[in-house]
C-alpha cells in the first residue's frame, strides 16, 4: 500500500521559532480516498495543510506527490489546490470569472473556459445563469459551491479543504457534508479534509487521522477510530464514551470496582493498567430475565433529551458516572432516581492499554 | 424613531451645508459669472460676451493648461509606481513600523510647502548643498538639475506623496490575504496576482490617491515657480497673474472655470467608478 500512496509525508517537522507545531509526522494518502484530519484547535492540523498546499515551508522532512518531491515547490507550481475556510472567492469577479480563473491562468481559449465553467455549475447543482452573478449576490451555501467549482476547474491531483463548512449554520452544514461526499464519489478525486468536528469527519471520510499536539494519535477507517481508539484522547474526542480504569494481575482478568472482565483481546501486561471502553449506545437497561455477559448495578442520576436519543447518567460502583444512550422509543419512564441493572456484551468492549 | 433619525441627519448636515453654500458655491457662481463678462471689467453689470474664453485660445493659455495637466499626469503615474511598494509594506508587512513611517510622512506636512521647496533649491542649485560639496571635494562640478520640467515633476511627486501614499495603503489593506494565497494556490504567478487580484481589489484606494494627487498637482504653481524657475508656466500661475498683475478678472475667471470643469469631470468619473464607502470602512 505504501508504495502506491499518492501523497507521502516522511518525518515532517514544522517549527515557529521556539514553538514546534509538528513533531515529525508520517502519512500516506491513497489515490481517490476521502481522508479527514481531525483535531482540536492548536493540534497542528492547519499548519499541516498549509505545508501540504505550499503556503508554508517545512522545517525538515519530506513531502512526495507520486514520484516527485514537492516540499520545496511553491504553491503556484503544485498540482494541488485548497478550498479555504474563508473560501477566498474573488469579490471583484463574477461567479463565472471566479470559476474560470485557473483556466485563464493556463491561457485556455474563452469558449472552452466558459463550457467548463457551465459544466461545473451543473456538477455543483447551481443554475447556469449564476455564471454572471456577482459573488456578493450568492448565499453562503452557493458560495461554497462556487469555491468548490473553482477548485475543481483547477483539476487538482488532490483537493484540500480547510474547514470550509465551519462558518455555516447546522442544517446547511449537514446538507453540504452529504453533497461533498456525493461529489467525491462522482469526481473520483482525492479529497483531504481538515476539521475540528468529529461528526463531519464520520459522515464523509473513508479514513480519519486524529491529531493532537502536533502528532497523529491514530489513523484508521472511521469505524475503527470510533470503536477501537488507541488512546483516551481519541476515545473521548470521538464522542460520548465510558472509560473504566482497570487493573489486571495476570493480564487477562481485568478488574474495576464492581466489574470483572475476562478479555478476549490481547489483554494487558501482568500487573498492567488500562482503560476499558464501552460506547453509551451499547449499554442496556437489563431486566431480571435478560442475559448479558456483564452486569453493573446503579442509580439513574440525570436524564437528558438529545433529540432522537435520550441520554442517562448512572452512578455505579465506579468513580465516574456511566453514560448510556437510548433511542427515544426505548425511553425509560420516570428514570431519575431509579435503581437499574446495566448490561453489556463482550463484543462491545474495547481495551485501551495505558503506558 | 426612524423619522427622527432622518430628521437628525438633516439637521446635523445643516451647518456644513450652509458653509458649503456660502464659502464654496457662492464664490464659484461669482467666478462663473465673471468669466463670461467682457475683458478687464470689475463689475457683473455688463453684457456677457464670452471674450475671455477666446483669449484662452488666441493668447496661448491653453499651453499652460496642457503643461499643468501633463505634469500632473506624469507625477501621478510616478507616484503610483513609487508609492505602491511602500504602501504595500505599510498595509501588510511593516507592522508597528508603519506608525513610525506615517508620523514621519505626516510631519513633513507641518512645514510649509514653499519652505520645503526652497530647501530643495538650496540643495540642488549650482554651488548648493550637493553640487558645492562635490565641486570642493573633486574639483568637478555639474549643471544644476533645477529650472526644467523634470525637476517640476519631481517637486510635484515630492509634495503630493502623502496624498497618494495613505489612500493607496488603505486600498491595499482591503485586499484579503487569503485571496492572494488562493490565487497562488490556483497557479497564479506574483505578477498575475498583482494585476488580477491586488490591483482590482485595491482600486478604490488607487482611484482616490490618484485623484487627490492629480487634482492637487494640476492646480499647483509653487513647484513650477520655485523649482522650475518658470521654465514652463502652470495654469494656476496664469490665473494668479490674471487676477493680480493683469487686473483682468474675467480672464482669470475663465481660466479657472476651464480648469474646474476639466478636473471636476475627472473627479466625477473616478469617484463614480469606485465604492467610496468601502474605503471609508463602512459596510453596506
Amino acid at each position: 500500500m505504501t508504495e502506491s500512496a499518492l501523497l507521502r509525508l516522511r518525518g515532517v517537522v514544522k517549527k515557529f521559532s521556539a514553538f514546534t507545531a509538528l513533531h515529525g509526522v508520517d502519512l500516506d494518502i491513497h489515490e481517490g480516498e476521502f481522508f479527514t484530519i481531525v483535531g482540536p484547535s492548536g493540534s497542528g492540523k492547519s499548519t499541516l495543510i498549509r505545508l501540504l498546499v505550499g503556503m508554508d515551508e517545512v522545517t525538515s522532512g519530506e513531502i512526495h506527490l507520486r514520484d516527485q518531491r514537492i516540499d520545496q515547490t511553491p504553491a503556484n507550481l503544485r498540482p494541488t489546490c485548497m478550498v479555504f475556510q474563508s473560501l477566498a472567492l474573488f469579490p471583484h469577479m463574477s461567479v463565472g470569472q471566479n470559476i474560470e480563473f485557473p483556466l485563464k491562468l493556463r491561457k485556455e481559449p474563452a469558449e472552452k473556459r466558459r463550457d467548463r465553467a457551465l459544466e461545473l455549475l451543473d456538477l455543483l447543482r447551481l443554475p447556469r445563469d449564476y455564471y454572471h452573478k456577482r459573488i456578493s449576490q450568492c448565499s453562503g451555501g452557493e458560495r461554497q459551491r462556487v469555491a468548490l467549482a473553482r477548485a475543481l476547474a483547477f483539476d487538482p491531483e488532490i483537493l484540500f479543504f480547510d474547514e470550509p463548512l465551519s462558518a455555516l449554520d447546522y442544517r446547511l452544514r449537514k446538507t453540504l457534508e452529504k453533497e461533498l461526499k456525493d461529489l467525491h464519489h462522482r469526481t473520483g478525486k482525492t479529497f483531504v479534509y481538515i476539521t475540528h468536528s468529529l461528526e463531519e469527519a464520520m459522515v464523509m471520510s473513508d479514513r480519519i487521522a486524529i491529531m493532537n499536539g502536533g502528532r497523529f494519535e491514530q489513523i484508521a477507517v472511521a469505524d475503527d477510530i470510533y470503536g477501537k481508539p488507541v488512546s483516551r484522547f481519541v476515545a473521548e474526542f470521538m464522542g460520548e464514551v465510558n472509560l473504566f480504569e482497570v487493573t489486571s494481575e495476570d493480564g487477562k482478568t481485568l478488574s474495576a470496582p464492581g466489574l470483572t472482565v475476562n478479555t478476549t483481546q490481547d489483554g494487558l501486561p501482568a500487573n498492567g493498567k488500562g482503560l476499558l471502553m464501552i460506547r453509551p449506545e451499547y449499554v442496556q437497561f437489563a431486566s431480571a430475565t435478560d442475559r448479558f455477559d456483564y452486569l453493573v448495578e446503579g442509580q439513574v442520576q440525570e436524564e437528558y433529551a438529545l433529540g432522537s436519543r435520550i441520554q442517562y447518567e448512572i452512578k455505579g460502583p465506579q468513580e465516574d458516572l456511566i453514560t448510556i444512550e437510548k433511542l427515544r422509543e426505548n425511553r425509560l419512564e420516570n428514570a431519575v432516581g431509579q435503581h437499574v441493572r446495566l448490561g453489556f456484551n463482550a463484543d462491545h468492549i474495547h481495551l485501551i492499554g495505558e503506558a | 424613531m426612524q423619522r427622527l433619525d432622518r430628521k437628525l441627519g438633516f439637521l446635523s448636515a445643516l451647518p456644513m451645508t450652509a458653509v458649503l453654500l456660502l464659502a464654496f458655491l457662492a464664490p464659484m457662481a461669482v467666478i462663473a459669472l465673471f468669466s463670461i463678462m467682457p475683458q478687464k471689467v470689475f463689475s457683473l453689470s455688463n453684457t456677457p460676451d464670452f471674450s475671455a474664453y477666446r483669449v484662452f485660445f488666441s493668447q496661448g493659455y491653453y499651453k499652460s493648461l496642457l503643461w499643468s495637466l501633463g505634469m500632473a499626469l506624469a507625477s501621478t503615474l510616478i507616484l503610483l509606481v513609487v508609492c505602491w511598494p511602500l504602501a504595500y509594506g505599510m498595509a501588510k508587512v511593516f507592522g508597528r513600523f508603519t506608525l513610525v513611517l506615517t508620523i514621519a510622512v505626516v510631519m513633513s506636512l507641518f512645514v510649509s510647502e514653499n519652505i520645503r521647496l526652497f530647501g530643495w533649491v538650496l540643495t540642488l542649485m549650482k554651488g548648493g548643498l550637493i553640487e558645492g560639496h562635490i565641486r570642493t571635494w573633486t574639483g568637478v562640478g555639474f549643471e544644476s538639475p533645477l529650472y526644467g520640467v523634470p525637476i517640476i515633476v519631481f517637486g510635484l511627486v515630492y509634495v503630493y506623496l502623502p496624498f497618494m501614499l495613505f489612500p493607496l495603503a488603505q486600498g491595499i489593506a482591503m485586499v484579503p490575504d487569503d485571496t492572494r494565497q488562493a490565487a497562488a494556490d490556483l497557479g497564479a504567478t506574483r505578477w498575475q496576482i498583482l494585476t488580477q487580484i491586488e490591483i482590482p481589489q485595491a482600486a478604490p484606494g488607487i482611484v482616490v490617491g490618484s485623484l487627490l494627487s492629480f487634482v492637487l498637482a494640476a492646480g499647483a504653481l509653487a513647484e513650477s515657480k520655485i523649482l522650475g524657475g518658470q521654465a514652463v508656466i502652470a495654469i494656476a500661475d496664469d490665473i494668479e497673474t490674471a487676477f493680480t498683475f493683469g487686473q483682468d478678472w474675467p480672464l482669470g475667471s475663465a481660466l479657472s472655470m476651464i480648469l474646474i470643469v476639466i478636473i471636476g469631470t475627472f473627479a466625477l468619473l473616478g469617484v463614480s467608478r469606485v465604492d467610496l464607502d468601502a474605503i471609508m470602512g463602512r459596510k453596506r
